[in-house]
């Protein structure tokens, strides 16, 4: 099954094809279609999103820097947690994600 | 708190901590090797392309496959492999801090350490240089071949080394567009093979260019390039706005050397092996005895380098437990060591194997000066 996110690789010109189990999450609220098992990170910018929070003092946008738990620019809130690098958590159904404002404290995202 | 023990503890599951533990296993010690990911393989599974060199350093097969091949060595030797675990610390007396699964604390003893915890991609400022859509080449690379998804569409690409030059490639080969590669120096830094590729595509490779500015409201929307005199500055006048949803920076990786300053190890600066490296012998052991080191953390070189350290190490560890006689332990690593020397040829090989000679001869020189102050506290 593909998913048809405007920037999913749908034929890799090296990698073999996999068999993936589509699930949904939900970004701020707005569902977006994922596979199993993939990092939050990738669902949310196949789907378009890139901006994931804004920083503390001056409110800046930051989203992906490093992509492999290195530099935590990806941090959002994930089911009511804060400060989860979204780049290698992996996607599981019907997981609630938000972008996380400064400190991100965890009623924050129950609002 | 659970407690563990083990013969040898790895610090990373990527190229060079998984050939250690294959090593020190099937010598027939008693290895774990934590890895905070919940995949296994460090960055090797992003590496589509065919790997350079001999029959022996597995030239001609893809990174992901030598990956596969390694996952399978792993289970076969017997060595445990703890994913989702962080090592927060090491501590006094081969003792490590590991959270695993986000709830389980674990002290470990072990009774030798080989961190191989990689390395991270080098950052630069300039304004704009925080906008989502500036990224490493690297998170490019770990996009496409790892998540398949395209991080953009519109590509600027910094830096026209080797791994600048191959992201572009594979980025135009998964979809998006590749509107210039941009590069400070006054020559392209990577093969010219690989830049051939990239020109044919038609992308151009402006050399004697930066980066002056990103911008864009919430994302990046364009990269203002401005061309270099000859003393590095920006020459007024020259500016050129291109249209690009994204900015990938293949200016460098550094290691990962967090633990090795926290065990205490000695370090020295050596520019070519990316920054600030912990000195270590032809075991690979550091100044900390019992404390080893494999892989990018040393030095940045590249997977085949790091898969040769690792299996040195392993077998080093393994032999000073015992494991392996010295005749057979002498015989392994000089197998090992012919094929390292052998990846430290050509035009890169050459400065990379000049400065790790530097570290290991910077190594004798710090273990002569404490053998005369009495030894290694
Ligand atoms: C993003 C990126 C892309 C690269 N692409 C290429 C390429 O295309 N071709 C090439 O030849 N070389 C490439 N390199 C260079 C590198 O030399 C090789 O990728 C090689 O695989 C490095 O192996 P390693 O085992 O030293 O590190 P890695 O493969 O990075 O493995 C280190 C592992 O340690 C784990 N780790 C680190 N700290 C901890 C901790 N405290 N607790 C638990 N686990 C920890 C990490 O999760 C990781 O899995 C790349 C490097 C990076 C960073
Ligand atoms: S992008 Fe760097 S930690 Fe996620």
């Amino acid at each position: 099954m593909s998913l048809s996110g405007e920037r999913r690789i749908q034929e890799h010109p090296i990698l073999p094809e996999v068999d993936r189990k589509q699930v949904t999450i939900y970004f701020d609220g707005q569902a977006i279609s994922a596979y199993e098992g993939e990092p939050i990170a990738a669902a949310l910018m196949s789907a378009g999103v890139r901006s994931f929070r804004r920083t503390v003092k001056r409110g800046e946008p930051r989203g992906i820097f490093c992509a492999i738990g290195r530099c935590t620019d990806c941090m959002m809130i994930v089911n009511g947690k804060p400060n989860i690098r979204t780049c290698v958590t992996p996607v599981e159904d019907g997981m609630q994600v938000s972008r996380q404002l400064g400190y991100g404290k965890a009623e924050e995202a129950a609002k | 708190m659970r407690k563990m023990e083990a013969d040898i503890a790895i610090i990373g599951a990527g190229s060079a901590g998984l050939c250690a533990a294959i090593q020190a296993a099937e010598a027939g010690a008693d290895v774990v090797v934590f890895d905070e990911n919940q995949l296994p393989g460090g960055q090797l599974f992003k590496q589509i392309h065919k790997f350079f060199g001999s029959r022996e350093h597995q030239a001609g097969v893809r990174g992901f496959e030598i990956g596969q091949q390694l996952l399978e060595d792993v289970k076969k030797s017997g060595a445990k492999v703890m994913l989702d675990s962080v090592v927060y610390g090491l501590f006094a007396e081969n003792s490590l801090g590991v959270i695993a699964e986000d709830k389980y604390h674990y002290e470990v003893k072990a009774k030798k350490i080989i961190i191989a915890a990689g390395a991270k991609e080098n950052y630069m400022a300039f304004p704009g240089s925080t906008l989502p859509g500036v990224m490493g080449a690297g998170a490019a690379q770990t996009m496409i071949n790892v998540n398949r998804v395209l991080p953009g569409k519109r590509i600027v690409m910094l830096g026209s080394g080797n791994v600048g030059l191959i992201v572009s490639y594979q980025l135009m080969q998964a979809g998006a567009q590749v509107a210039a590669v941009v590069e400070a120096a006054p020559t392209i830094g990577g093969y010219g093979v690989h830049a051939g590729k990239i020109r044919r595509a038609g992308v151009p490779i402006l050399t004697g260019h930066t980066i002056k500015e990103v911008y864009g409201k919430e994302e990046v929307e364009g990269v203002i390039l401005a061309q270099l005199d000859e003393k590095w500055q920006m020459i007024p006048g020259t500016e050129q706005d291109i249209k690009a949803d994204t900015l990938c920076l293949a200016v460098g990786l550094n290691p990962m050397t967090e633990l090795a300053w926290m065990a205490g190890c000695q370090f020295t600066h050596i520019p070519a092996l990316g920054g600030h490296v912990p000195l270590h012998d032809h075991n690979m052991e550091t100044t900390k005895p019992g404390v080893y080191v494999a892989g990018d953390i040393t030095g940045v070189e590249e997977a085949s380098s790091a898969m040769e350290e690792g299996k040195l190490a392993g077998i080093a560890a393994a032999a000073a437990l015992g494991y392996l006689s010295q005749e057979e332990a002498a015989a392994k690593k000089q197998e090992v060591l012919r094929r390292l020397d052998m990846l430290r040829t050509g035009l890169f090989g050459e400065k990379r194997k000049a400065a790790k000679e530097r570290q290991m001869a910077e190594m004798v020189g710090y273990q002569a000066v404490t053998a005369e102050k009495g030894g290694v506290k």
